[in-house]
């Protein structure tokens, strides 16, 4: 199991050499033995999901939860779908590129204001934006409840979509503005010269070179919505407007016997992700920890 | 053309991007203090109560019992997540081909959602047919999710599932980035492997284990949609957290009064929590490292 690792080890990589290269070759087993018993704890339960979702009802119950069912079965698959899943899916596909576009395109407005904007605007909002990183959502819901009945907006998606904007923009912003600090100041200056207006060099300079941090900001944002519970629950109710996580907690609800209908819908909705993992795993990474570490 | 544009306009771009915040996320802010002196069902009319609710709130047990809660899970979760996820963070930083296969099966918590991830474990857990139906698993058959004095643990567990990738990702980026050199020297000065982790490694990952506990310590104020899923609150209310506190009176109790006061004592421990972290931890490292993203 761990001989790979001597193996590996000689490859020409500078970590190479600093891991087990050069004086001692001995493959670190207890690591690798940690990694395994690691690897089982996540993938039993994933497993257990996939395989009991494949089950018919009446395979379910009897039998070792982890052996192959006998036949498999993709009714309970077709049962989730004929339920409205499509619609669901829909829904948090809107909610999720609205706000995304609408967070990316304002915070890129901002993080240019706050970099390049001189006087007290420019200054107040970055700490404004600053500080909104330390508001926690749940604290927020109540007032949100009442502002958002009394805009009736309750039970729709705009309801979704503008507080998480409202909760995406600062990060976004503090992401996009230390990018955009790192552009050469000159180049700025020859357009300003050449009489470009802030648009134009939003448009023709900052939007061209902020395009990896635009795609790793989106993602980081896209996650957040696309998994979101926290407003759906309190900020909508009709089944129409269900989006994926609300999809899935009603189904629990509707289907409560119905184990193997439940984990098929657990697997189909996180399909998307998984479809995203698999064509942009560097993305994907990158985005999930835009914003911390380095 | 005309002359170059003030940069003092350039300000005036921030503008959008400023108003959506306000006005959904601080604005909702000082409503949650006010809304915590009024009583209010959340469909009636609003009527001032004063400082009637912060009385009964701070004098009602469940309150204590919910900050109780939240501070062990927060103990337990760091406790717990924190070595974790440092090792599986400089193992998966290790260039063996096989650690970058495990990798990337590690990560596949993360695409799962709250709820997935609770339903899915409500399941996985079931004293019936759960994983405690596998032949020599039998150990794992227990009311996991009924057992009061269990539930609160089996909710650390699944929280860490979900968590412990995460922090993962940011151990494994900040172990990928100390040089080789200082190994390459250790190996000549002829450190063992243990020498070697705690003498380069640890240290050389302070300021990321700076962050991620100070996102794993705040962010335990928050599990909200996992346990709600999971267990919402229950068995009676052994896993019924802050949050979970505050939803359950605001939207079950319909007292939006009441849980506004919790909702404030969230916000208030929150930001006390992060400013007494970053603060006791070195704020000028903290920034620096913000402004190394």
């Amino acid at each position: 199991m761990a001989a790979p690792t001597t193996i590996a080890d000689h490859r020409p990589h500078a970590r190479a050499s600093a891991r087990g290269g050069g004086v001692r070759r001995l493959p670190n087993v207890g690591a690798g033995i940690g990694g395994f018993v690691w690897l089982a704890v996540i993938i039993l339960p994933i497993y257990y999901v996939v395989i009991s979702s494949l089950r018919s009802q009446t395979g379910f119950f009897d039998g070792n939860p982890l052996a192959p069912p006998d036949h498999i079965s993709f009714e309970k698959y077709a049962l989730v779908l004929q339920s409205g899943f499509g619609r669901y899916f829909l829904n948090s596909v809107v909610i999720t590129v609205v706000s995304v576009t609408v967070t990316v395109a304002f915070s890129l407005m901002a993080a240019y204001g706050v970099v390049r904007g001189e006087g007290r605007l420019a200054r107040t909002s970055f700490s404004v934006f600053l500080l909104g990183l330390a508001i926690p959502v749940h604290a927020t819901i109540i007032p949100l409840y009442y502002m958002i009945t009394r805009l009736h907006l309750y039970d729709s998606l705009l309801a979704l979509i503008l507080p998480s904007i409202g909760f995406a923009v600062p990060i976004t912003v503090l992401i996009l503005a230390n990018f955009i600090r790192d552009i050469p100041r000159e180049l700025f200056e020859s357009m300003r010269i050449d009489g470009a207006t802030d648009w134009g060099m939003l448009w023709r300079l900052v939007l061209p070179l902020a395009r990896p941090a635009l795609v790793t900001v989106g993602i980081y944002d896209a996650l957040h919505v696309w998994n979101g519970f926290l407003f759906p629950l309190i900020l909508t109710q009709s089944a129409d407007l269900r989006v994926l996580p609300m999809a899935l907690w009603a189904f629990q609800g509707e289907f409560t016997v119905d184990v193997p209908a439940v984990l098929a819908a657990v697997v189909l909705s996180t399909l998307p992700m998984l479809v995203a993992y698999v064509l942009g795993r560097r993305h994907l990474v990158r985005g999930l920890t835009a914003g911390f570490g380095k | 053309m005309a002359a170059p544009q003030s940069r003092a306009r350039s300000g005036l771009l921030t503008l959008p991007a400023l108003l959506m915040f306000v006005a959904f996320a601080v604005v909702p802010l000082a409503g949650a203090v006010i809304l915590s002196l009024t009583r209010w069902d959340g469909l009636g009319a609003i009527s001032w109560e004063g400082l009637g609710n912060w009385v009964e709130v701070l004098h009602d047990p469940l309150t204590g019992n919910a900050l109780l809660l939240t501070l062990k899970i927060m103990v337990f979760s760091w406790v717990v997540q924190t070595p974790i996820s440092l090792l599986l963070g400089v193992f998966t930083a290790g260039t063996q081909r096989y650690r970058a296969v495990l990798a990337v099966l590690y990560f596949i918590p993360l695409l799962l959602s709250s709820a997935a991830v609770a339903i899915a474990f409500k399941a996985v857990l079931d004293p019936n047919f759960g994983l405690g139906g596998v032949p020599g698993l039998g150990f794992l058959s227990q009311d996991w999710l009924g057992d009061p004095d269990l539930v609160l643990y089996v909710v650390i567990f699944v929280i860490a599932w979900q968590f412990v990738p995460f922090h993962t990702l940011l151990y494994q980026a900040a172990v990928r980035q100390i040089p080789a050199s200082l190994y390459e020297a250790a190996d000549i000065d002829g450190a063992g492997r243990v020498k070697q982790f705690r003498h380069i490694t640890l240290p050389q990952l302070r300021n990321t284990i700076i962050t991620s506990s100070t996102l794993m310590v705040t962010g335990s104020l928050t599990y909200f949609d996992v346990v709600f899923v999971l267990t919402g609150g229950g068995p009676g209310n052994a896993t019924r957290l802050l949050p979970l506190d505050m939803y359950l009176t605001g939207f079950s109790a319909n007292d939006m009064g009441k849980a506004s006061v919790l909702a404030v004592i969230l916000v208030v421990t929150g930001l006390a929590l992060a400013f007494s972290l970053t603060k006791y931890t070195g704020f000028a490292r903290m920034r620096s490292e913000q402004e190394g993203l």
